[in-house]
């Protein structure tokens, strides 16, 4: 049983740097004295807090619930007090701060009472849903919440793809996690099949992994169901979701569309793994394994629980004097992280250590001299060398028109450019300032919306009052006309009788409102408020008389 | 001849009928430029272009009346996305109408509100919420930052907040590449 492979257009071939961390153990997870743990981990809505500071929270508990859909929760990684619930610099390149609660932990690591779940007897979107509350998101990179991608809503997934590529230079956390856990992988597989209901299982394994293949065949072996393990030529970025389907399957995911669009859904292992755990077990994602490597004494894999600092896990490593930065992720699509305070969080698969000898800084660019080099070298078979120049000069609707949003950012055009352009900055560039004004179009939109029901809603405010006014007026003349006295006349007459009548309403008026609380009185009260009047009329008197006297004055 | 004539004449006659009759049936309502220019316009409605909000200027744009360099919060991008639209060269902003500033969003400081609905009457997306001698506040998601509401306030009590640059707000910045010097 082998599967004929395709090969997709372009790539690179870096230097894989993969043995320096995997053939340490796995460091087991270490306890910070503070975690801080980030709302915004995944994709969509940050999670909505749900503890007040000064709480004990046990390890794995709910800390802050998913807020809509696209969203998913956030567990204690650790047993300990919440000590704050406020802005703490998260790892983001931008280095701003964002909502993040601190728990100050006690050292006891005691868990709230979990177990497994009986996912095969309970309804299908309650186990999703049961999924998004345990705060489980794709582990490859994008963290976008599992749930959501296992609901198959319209359309049939036939074929589920396990994606074990891993094809960034550096980073080995899925080859040790599919060494050491590929039985719990599997069990994965099994429940990510029972959401789906696919019947194409397909594994792949870049080939430059043969302990992670082997253990993964051995481990597909115990199933009840078929899952074929693949090796794949080992070339970046076959590990990218839609290079690994074109690797397998040779379908191309079209543009604009989703993979789910040809019956195809892909999973990172890691993903599958966190899944055995939270069903199996029942614990929601509060750990995962983080390779630590680049400029350090034993680069190795760790286990780190969410929030832990990154520099505890650097220091578990061994920091060597000469650091010049932190990535998180590899070396062709990480992010530079803003310090080593930042907490770990589920999307930090690398924290590569750089230096001058391993990163020498790129020399100074070169102009754009239109080789097409990075147009052989992309994989999703755009042409970066356009719209590198339609986003640097800010011509975002060109960049559209060539695809910008195709572009996977996987820095293949970057690393081949011979003048050093940072090219995917650019792209990024352009994707933030597009959506940026598709978000400003949209507040815009909405202005114009609310402006226009205000105009509408004035003009009918106005003619409603007119309504009302003509139709009490149309109902006084009614009762005049009815009038045997009034009957008769002419018009203008009618009109007279109007306006009498109004003037005797008038009169009635103002008759009524003489004060009344003055007819039951004391005589004594009386007699005061007689006083009052009479101080009144003498004050009002002189306020009439001419100031003669103040002008005498000298 | 005749005949020739003839048969250009029942043309005519046809063709006529055809185009008066599409004339009336397939007539744009509205002005279709007018929504062009409308759709371009940042709808704050904030009125520093001169007019009473986004469309009116739009529509006096689309007439010729006004000029296309009115509209600072639409700032230097809109102006010149109107200049491409009318086909026409773009020119500076009319500083007479305002310069652009940064994008803020109106607070009302509630110690200090009296109640007035002064400014209510004043929101031109009616994005402040209450009701007389009841405390006022902006729902700061539907306010365009038009800064209308701060003349009609009696007490002074509100206050435009520049919109701070946070994570969800967060955008690449243009690259700044370092060339590499000839020698």
């Amino acid at each position: 049983m082998s599967r004929t492979l395709h090969t997709f257009k372009g790539g690179v071939h870096p230097p894989g740097h993969k043995t320096e961390s995997n053939s340490r153990p796995v460091h087991a997870a270490l306890l910070p004295n503070k975690l801080v743990i980030p709302m915004r981990q995944h994709m969509g809505n940050p999670a909505k807090p749900t503890v007040k500071v000064g709480d004990r929270v046990l390890k794995g508990q709910l800390i802050g619930e998913a807020d809509g859909y696209i969203s998913a929760a956030v567990h204690a990684s650790s047993s300990g007090i919440v000590t704050a619930i406020d802005l703490q610099q998260v790892p983001h390149v931008s280095g701003l701060p964002d909502l993040c609660i601190t728990i100050e932990t006690d050292g006891r690591d005691e868990w709230i009472d979990h177990g497994a779940l009986d996912y095969q007897a309970m309804a299908l979107s309650d186990l999703r849903m049961k999924l998004r509350d345990m705060g489980i998101a794709g582990l490859g990179g994008a963290v976008f919440p599992s749930a959501v991608k296992l609901d198959p809503g319209a359309h049939a997934i036939p074929t589920l793809i396990i994606n074990g590529g891993e094809c960034e230079p550096w980073i080995t956390c899925d080859d040790v996690l599919m060494r050491t856990h590929a039985e719990e992988i599997m069990q994965g597989v099994a429940v990510m099949r029972h959401l789906l209901g696919s019947t194409e299982i397909i594994v792949g394994i870049e080939e430059n992994k043969p302990e992670a293949i082997a253990a993964m065949k051995t481990a597909a072996t115990r199933l009840d169901f078929t899952v074929e393990v693949v090796a794949v030529p080992a070339i970046y970025p076959g590990g990218g979701a839609k290079q690994m389907i074109e690797t397998l399957t040779g379908k191309q995911v079209p543009s604009g569309k989703l993979s789910t669009d040809i019956g195809i859904q892909v999973f990172n292992v890691g993903t599958a793994h966190a899944l055995a755990r939270a069903v199996h077990h029942g614990e929601p994602l509060i750990s995962r394994l983080v390779t630590v490597t680049g400029h350090v004494l034993r680069p190795q894999n760790i286990v780190a629980l969410i929030g832990t600092p990154i520099h505890a896990l650097i220091e578990i490593a061994g920091d060597r004097d000469g650091a010049t930065g932190v990535l998180m992720g590899g070396p062709m699509m990480g992010v530079p992280m803003p310090g080593q305070d930042v907490p770990v969080i589920k999307a930090t698969n690398c924290l590569l250590v750089k230096s001058k000898d391993l990163f020498p800084p790129l020399p100074r660019a070169l102009p754009c001299i239109r080789c097409t080099r990075c147009a052989d070298a992309c994989p999703a078979e755009l042409q970066p060398q356009e719209l590198f120049r339609f986003a640097k000069a800010n011509e975002f609707g060109r960049a559209q028109e060539y695809h910008l949003f195709d572009c996977i950012e996987c820095g293949c055009c970057s690393y081949v450019c011979p003048s050093h352009i940072p090219l995917v900055d650019f792209y990024r560039y352009a994707k933030s300032e597009i959506w940026a004004r598709e978000k400003d179009k949209r507040a815009s939109d909405l202005a114009r919306e609310r402006h226009e029901f205000r105009q509408f809603r004035l003009e009918r405010e106005k003619k409603e009052k007119a309504e009302k006014l003509a139709a009490k007026a149309q109902a006084k003349r009614a009762e005049i006309t009815a009038d045997p006295t009034a009957s008769g006349a002419p018009d203008a007459d009618a009109k007279k009788a109007l306006i009498a009548a109004a003037l005797a309403r008038a009169q009635a008026k103002k008759a009524d409102i003489i004060p009344r609380n003055t007819d039951h009185l004391a005589p004594d009260t009386r007699h005061v408020i007689e006083e009052i009047e009479a101080r009144r009329a003498k004050i009002r008197e002189l306020a009439h008389q001419p100031l003669e006297t103040d002008e005498k004055k000298p | 001849m005749l005949t020739a004539i003839g048969v250009m004449v029942i043309l005519a006659v046809v063709i006529g009928l055809v185009l008066g009759w599409s004339a009336i049936r397939l007539k744009v309502e509205g002005n279709p430029l007018a929504e062009k220019i409308d759709a371009i316009l940042p709808q704050t409605q904030c009125g520093q272009c001169g007019f009473p909000g986004c469309r009116p200027y739009a529509e006096a744009i689309a007439r010729g009346e006004a000029d296309i360099n009115q509209c600072p919060p639409g700032g230097e991008e809109g102006m010149k996305k109107l200049a491409e639209l009318l086909g026409v060269d773009p020119k500076p902003l009319d500083e007479t109408h305002g310069t652009p500033k940064p994008k803020s969003v109106a607070f009302i400081d509630e110690q200090t509100c009296i109640g007035c609905t002064l400014c209510i009457q004043a929101c031109p997306v009616d994005a402040i919420s209450g009701a007389a001698k009841q405390m006022h506040t902006i729902i700061a998601a539907e306010c365009t930052g038009c800064e209308l509401c701060l003349p009609p306030c009696p007490v002074d009590c509100i206050s435009m907040v520049p919109i701070p640059e946070d994570l969800p707000h967060w955008k690449w910045k243009h690259p700044v590449v370092m060339l590499k010097q000839s020698p």
